[in-house]
């Protein structure tokens, strides 16, 4: 059993994993929503529109994180404010913002000596180097966005499901989705170092979109994303740990696994049982869908 | 603000970009009164349904439901889109979304209580939905989804309730229970417009009708609004009278041409 303790004994092994499943942990839950949204390119365009912010800290001495935060809710709010009055549609502003957004944070990055692993680091993430202090705000900001989706859990699905009806509730869908935004350019901010902001996006879709093939309602959604979060960041951090590959990019490749094998072998929406049910209708028992 | 006071529509114009959607529409529905809106594909009925739901800005005029602007009523006005405005991929079942018609009464962080279940199951019976309360909706057949958001409206425990075309690719069954529904409401005096193709219906089970193409057409009870000539004015070309009854012809719309 050595090699499943071995990889944890050193201090920067152990801070790794515990970052990882918190990120895994809060990345899925959030996911839920942005798979349910359809607001997975949204997602992709705040990652990587964090890039200028970093950069702008790093150039001024400042705290990436405060930097990164800065840029991704300006993204945000940027979106809403192109498309509030339907003159710009919604995919066509996240796709010019978010090009702007890494287009400035690699001009603003390529002025560093350091320019290549710099760049590297943060679209790639540095698992390895997570300090205490870094686990403290990952854990702190994963706790606080956890808890305020936990009681917040109704109106959450309410401006998600129906914006209508929570608008004749008076319960405010737009502050709900600048809220969502928010909670999810924290995710992404605390996800920089475990997986970058090239594969965050991985994180927020593929274990929502694997969990809604399980499951039937969105709590149970939650938990099972959550699950398949953890799971894939702790056997991607073996995987990077033994065969000496990227850490992020392994734990996205697990959780793709996870989202094959559900796709393919789901008990009620699996490739396959439908195909089986298919055949079996085919077959005259008239079998509904 | 009493409680006998109508809902009055006073001269009410929507506009969506330059195009007027309404204009100058004005209704005056009494406290429990039951009124048909009836009107062609794009005559603005989805829109009057959600000026009187607060979902829009108007353009002109003034909406005073039982006394008090829209808005002001929290989950008493209640509103039932059509259909095709929900996501039925959405991972809830039948009883999550009748309990999201509790919502209003229930404050932040506040989860529903007993009496909010009881109420939840008390509306599924109503509506002949016990059986299905675990269901997901994206199960459901068209004429069960629609009593779904029935059921959810009526948890709201609304005193308005605006239904937007329920009748639409529902069953004879279906179409009977939802009416059964309404003559209950009548006994509680709850405010109910209910916007339908439907002239039978309208002629035989509504207080009041309104004819709108835009613009109000005509308005008052059954006998003196449902006129051949005001039906031919209504519809247009889509109305056509085969001996003495008029056919409604909902045909070949071009796509997209429900503008409200």
């Amino acid at each position: 059993m050595d090699w499943l303790t071995d990889p944890f004994s050193l201090g920067f092994m152990q801070r790794a994993l515990a970052a990882s499943v918190v990120v895994g942990v809060l990345c899925s839950v959030l996911g839920c929503f942005v798979v349910l949204r359809s607001m997975a390119f949204l997602g992709d365009a705040l990652a990587h529109a964090i890039l200028p912010g970093v950069a702008i800290a790093y150039l001024l001495g400042g705290s990436l994180f405060v930097g990164a935060l800065v840029a991704a809710l300006l993204v945000a709010f940027g979106v809403s404010f192109f498309t509030r009055d339907g003159a710009v549609k919604e995919d066509t502003a996240i796709g010019i913002l978010f090009a702007a957004a890494l287009s400035l944070g690699v001009v603003l990055i390529s002025t560093l000596r350091t320019y290549a692993t710099d760049l590297t680091h943060i679209l790639f993430g540095n698992v390895l180097a997570v300090t205490v202090v870094d686990l403290a705000v990952t854990v702190s900001l994963a706790g606080l966005v956890l808890l305020a989706v936990a009681l917040l859990y109704k109106e959450l699905l309410l401006a998600t499901f129906d914006p209508v009806l929570a608008h004749t509730l008076r319960r405010r869908p737009g502050v709900f989705r600048t809220l969502l935004l928010v909670m999810l350019a924290l995710a992404i901010v605390v996800s920089l170092q475990t997986v970058g902001a090239g594969l965050v996006a991985a994180m927020l879709v593929t274990p929502g979109a694997t969990a809604s093939l399980l499951t039937r309602r969105l709590p149970a959604m939650m938990l099972m994303a959550a699950a398949v979060g953890v799971i894939s960041s702790v056997v991607g951090l073996y995987l990077s740990y033994y065969l000496d590959v990227a850490s992020g990019a392994a734990v996205v490749l697990v959780a793709t696994t996870f989202f094959l094998a559900a796709y393919l072998f789901a008990p009620r929406r699996g490739l396959v049982v439908r195909h089986r049910g298919k055949r079996r209708a085919a077959g005259g028992t008239g079998a509904t869908a | 603000m009493t409680v006998r006071d109508p809902v009055d529509v006073d001269c009410v114009s929507v506009h969506y970009g330059g195009d007027a959607v309404l204009q100058e529409v004005s209704l005056r529905v009494p406290h429990g009164a039951q009124l048909a809106v009836v009107g062609p594909n794009g005559a603005g009925k989805s829109t009057l349904f959600k000026a009187l739901a607060g979902l829009l800005r108007l353009g002109r005029g003034r909406i005073l439901i039982h006394g008090s602007p829209v808005g002001d009523h929290g989950d008493r006005v209640a509103y039932v889109p059509q259909r095709e405005d929900i996501d039925w991929s959405f991972p809830v079942t039948v009883a999550d979304v009748v309990m999201m018609g509790r919502y209003g009464r229930l404050g932040w962080f506040q989860r529903p209580s007993p009496t909010d279940r009881d109420a939840v199951a008390h509306m599924l019976d109503l509506l002949g939905l016990g059986e299905l309360a675990d269901r997901l909706i994206g199960e459901l057949s068209g004429g069960q989804q629609q009593r779904v958001f029935l059921a959810r409206a009526l948890a709201q425990e609304p005193h308005v309730l605006l239904l937007d075309e329920p009748f639409t690719g529902v069953d004879m069954a279906v179409r009977e229970r939802i009416l059964e529904v309404l003559a209950r409401l009548r006994e509680r005096s709850v405010t109910v417009l209910v916007s339908t193709h439907d002239l039978e219906l309208a002629a035989t089970r509504f207080d009041q009708v309104v004819l709108l193409n835009r613009k109000v057409v005509a308005y008052g009870p059954p006998r003196d609004v449902l006129t051949e000539a005001r039906i031919a004015q209504t519809f247009g070309t889509h109305a056509r009278i085969f001996r003495g009854m008029v056919l409604i012809d909902e045909c070949c719309q071009p796509p997209g041409s429900e503008a409200g």
